[in-house]
């Protein structure tokens, strides 16, 4: 029988199967962090169930660290506290932690897949809906909430229905200034939020195939944004070249033992899905969010839709928008260039790139915020940082920050921020804040000018 | 997990699609290390002004209505893996959400907690919602056993649900008992792929 990528992997991981009901899938990664853990592990300690597989588990403190100060004790009670919570949980069950300050720390989609843990046709969970990151290895990854997170520590395995596939396609010639961020951003305002849920989505054409893994791992965050558990993309040569050599990664003949089976993931031809959809390339311009769900998004040269429904309308009312008008010009005192979506290191040169020679507009706070210690090094050894001070932009600490603004990283009530991040919900970035998504070059771009702009007229 | 068989009781009504996992329960509240609590900020921010003073626009606040049932629009609990969203609605009380469509993470995350996700059809939803804004003491029947919503003799419908999952529901089990039985079958698992 034809198989997809997803099928492959799944069934190299059933361990047993329910008649009627769910499978046991067994899990070859888990990754952990501070805010969706202890309630987990209060779990276990309460019925007296060891962990498992302690040396299968990596965590990292990242939703709730500042990003100033980071030698410093944490001033926030609450916070500190369930930092401590974490590094004490780890302890005592022989997990490895990259706390707050060690060189390895980051956010858990940034760092796994830098240090090596990620791998291809591996299963990998996380209590935290953007592990879909990692399926740009070729690997299934999903986020779990905190009572699955309790059943992997206990026994490695999870109780799951199999997800039905779904693929999108994309194949031609990007336009100029469009970003993977921009490819994602278009296919969810075409397939809207919830046309995902119950798949697993595989992005095949051309487009995934000459991305980076960074840009492929920007695409497959944001899978769960259109509703599906996870993305995948096939594993190809510019998979291998990135997972060589890092620290974690399989080494030499165990490499190329690894390889030979990886070769063999890709979806066979002819293999079927149960939802397709196909988008040219050329259609896709660099975009902008307007309204409070990732699926209202529209071409930065677009205006705003005009639809009947309440709900759209108090949407817009919240992001004091009308419809039908454009959002070229729009004034905006805040950019936010970071999280698991856009915090990587190509990311940071593309806004540098942008930046470089120009000024920050007087009226923008812009923050950059690293997705992890190694990121930043690498910002400061490329000389970015110098070029982001030069401009007036502020480097921050690694963390998810403005992100979710559970530190204090948040923008002001009523406010407009142009962010590289995932949601634009009400009050995500800060309680009344009023979230426009887009790529970090708009980002970037918004920030020099104060006001959102048609960037495609200053890239020609 | 407490067990679910049937249940009758009055709604409370939330018009509203797509409620995310961060109005349920915003993320400046997820710092607390254990579960208790959540239900006094369940949708904080539609439930109170940023003054704090009480938005009486907002279902929750309207004195009408009152039931452990939450009848909510299309595509309920999208957003963040977060469970402290279904803390939050069963700290406040609720052992029922209905509405027509319900994310994945949050539907998995309400079952491990024994909330039960009631998904019905846009008609049965529209109609149940109208109804709820004329007669607010109307009280409706879901009976897990049976699989069934009902409001009156006319307005009753079906719902799905993985019948592993309404076991447990039943039985009050979880998956990890289930998962921990199975030791033995996981271990030979990773014997023999290592
Ligand atoms: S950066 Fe944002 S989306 Fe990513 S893990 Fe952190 S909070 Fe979640």
């Amino acid at each position: 029988m034809k198989k997809t990528l997803f099928d492959k992997v799944w069934d190299a991981h059933v361990v047993d199967t329910i008649k009627n009901g769910p499978q046991v899938l067994y899990i070859d990664k888990h990754l952990i962090h501070e805010v969706t853990s202890p309630q987990a592990f209060n779990e276990l300690e309460d019925r007296g169930i060891p962990v498992f597989r302690p040396n299968q588990i990596v965590a990292t403190a990242d939703h709730n660290t500042p990003t100033q100060n980071q030698d410093q004790p944490i001033k926030d009670e609450l916070s500190r506290k369930q930092l401590e919570q974490l590094s004490t949980n780890c302890k005592k069950n022989n997990i490895t932690l990259y706390q707050l300050g060690h060189k390895y720390n980051g956010i858990v989609h940034v760092m796994a897949p830098e240090l090596g843990f990620t791998q291809p046709g591996m299963t990998m969970v996380c209590g935290d809906s953007h592990t879909s990151t990692h399926g740009a290895f070729g690997t299934i990854a999903f986020g779990i909430g905190t009572s699955q997170v309790a059943q992997v520590f206990a026994s490695q395995c999870l109780l799951l229905t199999k997800p039905k596939s779904l693929r999108v396609s994309v194949n031609g010639k990007l336009n100029k200034g469009v970003l993977p961020k921009d490819v994602i951003l278009y296919i969810i305002s075409k397939l809207g939020t919830n046309s995902g849920t119950g798949y697993f989505c595989e992005y095949a054409g051309n487009v995934f195939e000459e991305m980076s893994m960074e840009g492929r791992m920007t695409v497959c965050n944001m899978s769960i944004e259109m509703g599906a558990r996870g993305g995948m993309i096939a594993p190809d040569q510019t998979t291998f070249d990135y997972v060589q050599g890092r620290e974690f990664a399989p080494k030499s003949e165990d490499f190329d033992k690894k390889v030979a089976y990886w070769k063999t993931l890709p979806t066979d031809e002819g293999a079927t899905f149960d939802k397709e959809y196909f988008f040219d390339a050329e259609d896709i311009e660099p975009m902008i969010t307007y309204g409070t769900n990732p699926g209202m998004g529209i071409k930065i040269t677009e205006n705003i839709p005009v639809e009947e429904n309440a709900s759209f309308k108090k949407s817009l009312e919240y992001m004091n928008f009308e419809a039908g008008e454009s959002l070229i010009n729009k004034p905006i005192n805040f950019v936010f260039i970071g999280s698991c979506t856009n915090s990587r290191i190509e990311d940071f040169r593309v806004a540098a790139n942008f930046i470089k020679g120009k000024q920050k507009a007087a009226n923008v706070t812009a923050w950059l915020v690293p997705g992890s210690k190694q990121v930043e090094a690498q910002i400061i050894e490329e000389g970015l940082k110098d070029v982001f001070d030069a401009a007036g932009f502020e480097l921050r600490q690694p963390g998810c920050s403005a992100c979710l603004a559970m530190n204090d990283d948040k923008i002001p009530q009523g406010e407009y921020c142009v962010s590289t991040s995932n949601r634009n919900f009400e009050g995500r970035q800060g309680q009344g804040s009023r979230t426009i998504l887009a790529s970090p070059l708009v980002a970037a771009a918004t920030a020099v000018e104060g006001k959102i702009i048609d960037i495609t007229k200053h890239l020609n | 997990m407490e067990k679910f068989t049937t249940l009758q009781s009055r709604a409370i009504p939330l018009q509203i699609e797509n409620v995310d996992t961060d109005q349920i329960i915003p993320a400046r509240f997820l710092k607390a290390t254990d579960k208790k609590g959540f239900g006094d900020n369940v949708f904080r921010d539609w439930r109170y002004h940023k003054d704090g003073s009480v938005n009486t626009d907002f279902a929750l606040n309207n004195a009408n209505y009152s039931g452990t049932i939450l009848v909510a629009g299309d595509n309920f609990g999208c957003g963040s893996s977060r469970e402290h969203a279904a803390w939050a609605l069963t700290g406040y009380g609720f052992k029922v959400v209905v509405s027509s469509f319900f994310a994945d993470i949050f539907k998995g995350n309400a079952l491990n907690n024994g909330l039960l996700p009631v998904q019905v059809s846009e008609t049965f939803l529209k109609e149940l919602l109208s109804i709820l804004e004329n007669n607010p003491e109307t009280e409706i029947i879901v009976n897990l056993e049976k699989q069934t919503i009902s409001v009156n003799e006319t307005l009753s419908e079906s719902f799905e649900i993985d019948a592993y999952k309404k076991t447990c529901m039943i039985n009050g089990y979880d998956d990890i008992d289930y998962l921990l039985s199975k030791k033995s079958e996981i271990e030979a698992y990773e014997n023999a792929t290592s």
